[in-house]
């Protein structure tokens, strides 16, 4: 190995970068969790003091209550789907395919709303079940509301990954359980779904998480007895220094923790990816007639559900007044004009903040992914975990952490405290979407052979001539969608944002969303706000898939040629 | 384990995947506890054929008739054919001894029975002691073993093996095709077995149907179909086939053939146009310089343009006309090669060339 000094400055500018914007935050947090607020010594009265509160007792077990339930709601949306498109040669599986964007695309928080006037109480769907049928159901009702709006939005996470085992389970897996003389649901329960346990069991642990660290959807649907919602008003309402928050926030990690743990357990132990060389995935079935127009029937009514916070949203959006009616009573651009006029703040910050942190994620992330699978550095490992590590820090935990961490250090020159700057947001949104950049980037260096690496060295080029005129450009697929997935997310992002906006003008779209939907007046123009972080959010997915597509093609005709020369 | 042999007749048998036919009007007959190798290279359609067999795949035309009872339109669960799978298909999340009672699980048998026999089947491959392991943890001979275990335990009618040792290595592969001859004249199971291999095709099967292209070629003993191949392709594809193309000719009233490259002599068979002289290069011998034929020879004037030493013998390219036929002789300790350029004349019994149409 020759001298990497090169590498060795950029690894340790990294590792200076995480540990100041994420392991420092969230160590102080921890720490302030576990000390007494009036003398400074460790102690465990924090924690005792938080489980004797009935307030904080019942916050916890609604949090977990919720968040097991959404994994319940969303296994069961999941499931037939992806049964239907694993098992089945049929048009709906396209569709079915398309769904796994819709957490992508929207956030639970910016439909919670819009959901309230379809289901809520006296929701467009209620009125019409009390109208024609003489009941109603109470989808929206309390915590009722938060596991319905989380569950549309993030069963995809199932749906993908259970599709992605259920196809990489080897016919022969199959067809020898036939041969043995089984079929049927004996032959699903015994063979295909133990093999397909672990994807199910990673995509599920995912949806948990994800429902557990949530702030923006239960404070938009007004529950504010859960761990995410009492962090915040804690910290908001109280200030920095009261302790709850931080023990919640302790909690919050724990079980993050614990959540990516089960996840990565259930993928690592057990890689049941059994396809062969010359295999296929499970065999595919025709649908007969009256199967075909169940499948799609269940299919429509699941896709209706999944739509019905954008549908919602764009009625709100479009809408004059919409309470106690199935419909808006008329429809206006006004709130488009209002909020393209005095709110247009938000969409300039958003696309600034999400702009900077996509680009900072990307290049961290190349240089992350570089490190660790090129070059022999000690330690090397380390950096990528602590960068995926920041996916079981949830927003809200790093937002206290910023405040806690950054409150007392003035930026020079502008004289005021680092944690109410605005690059504060952009640090966060950058720590916030790294791993995601970074599993992306991984991923293209993968794919470019070393060999391709040592021709080039082979032929007189350095190390760094090797990496630009080589690595990178090959990489450039991956690194555009790293840098796109990064964007879209980080312009949706709520719950690090909403602690660390000190003033108005600093703000983001998401925290516009969300102040304009505290009142009734202004869901209109919080709609408005809304759809336009769709498309922002819609368009980076489509682009970012497009580029992922081509340099997949791209990567094809390069392997077929390597195949026909050897 | 004790159940009657069966026969297996396939008749008129076509599959198409789409507007892709694979197998077009196969028939032949495999008899009760024969070992019938399916050969062929890939893309062939001999997997399809058992595959068929077995139940998986497109609903194919024609019959399949196994112990006289047509199979067809059976599922694959209800036929009761052991297939061992290429790629042993063992299933991942059970252990040794759950995968092998499976089939038997599937049957509803009693606890204990499917105890007793599990050991027994476990015993009879050699893998009592690996029972409790998951067969990650198993080389690849071992799985191998319990997927034949696992195979056997159900006593199928017949047992299929698709490609049984294409994953394994060289001197494994040899061991285990005679340990799975062994057990099949043992239980005197009718057993398929598919491969790409002449070598394994030879050494295990007692007849043998060689396909390609998805129309069955020959079939019969290895030693008939290397000695007496019915045509050009199944003479290339077993083994070394010297091949002269050319034609019949009547001259001054009798037949005599005539190679594209020239060379000609009196060959006494039915009917006219082309054909193609086809020998073994070990059904040969060399001459140095000119030399005559008598009767019953074929003589065949050329050059010797290259010489291989492979150890038991020597094999030379003999240049006669255009072509290069290629000659095995013994080596005999002592014996030296006979030079490159040297003028020969291969002479080659006649009983011992074929007249192949083509």
């Amino acid at each position: 190995m020759t001298k990497q000094r090169g590498p060795v400055f950029a690894g340790l500018l990294i590792a200076l970068i995480l540990l100041a914007f994420l392991v420092i935050p969230v160590v102080q947090v921890i720490y302030v969790a576990f000390q007494d607020p009036a003398s400074g010594a460790l102690t465990l009265v924090n924690f005792s003091d938080f489980f004797r509160s009935s307030l904080f007792q019942e916050s916890f077990f609604n949090s977990f209550y919720v968040a097991a339930m959404s994994v319940v709601v969303a296994t069961i949306i999941a499931l037939p789907l992806a049964y239907f498109t694993s098992r089945f040669n049929f048009a709906g599986a396209a569709i079915i395919q398309t769904l796994g964007f819709i957490p992508l695309i929207m956030p639970p928080f910016v439909g919670a709303v819009a959901m309230l006037l379809l289901f809520g109480e006296n929701g467009s769907v209620n009125l019409l079940l009390d109208e024609h049928l003489g009941f109603t159901i109470p989808f929206m009702e309390g915590l009722n509301g938060v596991i319905f709006v989380q569950s549309i939005h993030y069963f995809p996470f199932i749906l993908i990954n259970l599709s992605a085992a259920l196809n990489n389970v080897d016919r022969s897996m199959e067809e020898s359980a036939q041969n043995l003389g089984a079929s049927g649901m004996r032959l699903f329960r015994r063979i295909v779904f133990p093999l397909a346990m672990p994807g199910y069991v990673a995509g599920a642990a995912l949806v948990f998480l994800k429902v557990f660290d949530d702030l923006g959807t239960p404070l938009l649907l007004n529950v504010n007895t859960m761990l995410a919602p009492q962090a915040y008003l804690r910290i908001s309402s109280i200030g920095i220094s009261d302790p709850m928050g931080y023990v919640i926030s302790v909690i919050l990690v724990v079980f993050s923790l614990f959540a990516l743990w089960t996840s990565m357990l259930a993928l690592k132990g057990k890689d049941y990816s059994t396809l062969q060389k010359g295999g296929g995935g499970m065999l595919k079935r025709e649908l007969r007639g009256g199967q075909k127009i169940a499948a799609y029937a269940l299919i429509l009514l699941i896709l209706l559900l999944v739509l019905s916070p954008h549908i919602g949203l764009t009625l709100l959006s479009f809408g004059t007044v919409w309470s106690y009616s199935p419909l808006p009573d008329a429809y206006t651009l006004d709130h488009y004009r209002m909020v393209f006029g005095s709110a247009r703040e938000y969409i300039t910050n958003t696309l600034l903040y999400a702009g900077l942190a996509a680009s900072f994620d990307v290049i961290l992330a190349t240089a992350i992914a570089y490190i660790v699978y090129r070059t022999g550095m000690k330690g090397r490992k380390w950096l990528d975990y602590i960068a995926t590590a920041s996916l079981a820090v949830p927003g809200v935990v790093l937002g206290i952490g910023y405040l806690r961490t950054y409150n007392d250090f003035n930026v020079p020159f502008l004289d005021k405290p680092m944690a109410s700057w605005w690059v504060i947001i952009v640090v966060a949104l950058t720590i916030r979407r790294l791993p995601y950049a970074l599993r992306a980037c991984v991923a293209a260096l993968q794919q470019v052979s070393v060999m391709l690496e040592e021709a080039a060295q082979n032929l007189g080029a350095t190390r760094s001539r090797t990496l630009w005129r080589v690595v990178v450009p090959l990489m450039s697929g991956g690194m555009i969608a790293g840098f796109v997935t990064s964007f879209a997310t980080a312009s949706v992002e709520l719950s690090a944002t909403i602690m660390l906006v000190s003033q108005e003008s600093d703000a983001p779209l998401a925290f516009g969303i969300y102040e304009f939907m505290q009142s009734a007046s202004g869901r209109g123009a919080g709609a408005a706000l809304g759809m336009i972080a769709v498309v922002i959010v819609g368009l980076g997915t489509y682009f970012s898939h497009r580029v992922i597509e081509r340099s997949h093609k791209l990567r094809t005709a390069e392997r077929q040629i390597a195949e026909e020369v050897t | 384990m004790s159940s009657e042999s069966v026969g297996i007749s396939i008749r008129n048998l076509g599959l198409a995947f789409g507007d892709n036919e694979v197998l077009r009007d196969i028939s032949l007959d495999i008899a009760p506890g024969e070992f019938f190798a399916f050969l062929g290279p890939s893309g062939s359609g001999k997997s399809t054929l058992l595959r068929a067999v077995a139940g998986f795949g497109p609903r194919p035309s024609g019959q399949i008739l196994i112990g006289g009872e047509d199979v067809v339109d059976l599922p694959p669960w209800k036929r009761n054919l052991g297939m061992v799978f290429q790629s042993y298909a063992l299933w991942p999340h059970m252990t040794v001894r759950k995968n092998i009672a499976f089939g038997l699980e599937e049957r509803r048998l009693p606890a204990a029975e499917i105890r007793r026999r599990v050991d027994e089947a476990l015993e009879l491959v050699g893998m009592t002691a690996f029972a409790g392991r998951r067969p990650s943890q198993l080389s690849g001979g071992q799985q191998q073993r319990v997927a034949i275990a696992r195979t056997i335990v159900v006593e199928p009618k017949v047992l299929l093996l698709d490609e049984p040792l294409s994953n394994l290595d060289a001197n494994l592969r040899i061991q285990m095709r005679r340990d799975i001859r062994a057990l099949q004249q043992r239980l005197q199971l009718t057993t398929i077995f598919v491969t790409h291999d002449q070598e394994e095709a030879n050494t295990t099967s007692d007849r043998m149907a060689v396909l390609n292209d998805g129309y069955l070629q020959q079939v019969g003993t290895p030693m008939e179909l290397y000695d007496n191949p019915s045509n050009l392709f199944v003479a290339r594809f077993l083994g070394t086939a010297n091949i002269l193309p050319g034609s019949i000719v009547e001259e001054d009233g009798r037949k005599v053939f005539v190679s594209d490259s020239g060379v000609t002599f009196p060959l006494d068979i039915e009917g006219e146009g082309q054909r193609s002289i086809v020998f073994r290069p070990q059904n040969a011998s060399i001459h140095c310089g000119r030399v005559e034929a008598d009767d019953a020879h074929i003589d065949l004037p050329g050059v010797i343009v290259h010489t291989e030493f492979l150890g038991s013998i020597v094999r030379y390219g003999v240049k006669v006309g255009n072509e290069t036929l290629l000659l095995d002789l013994p080596h005999i300790q002592g014996e030296g090669l006979i030079a490159e350029g040297t003028e020969v004349t291969v002479l080659v019994a006649r009983e011992r060339i074929l007249a192949l149409a083509g």
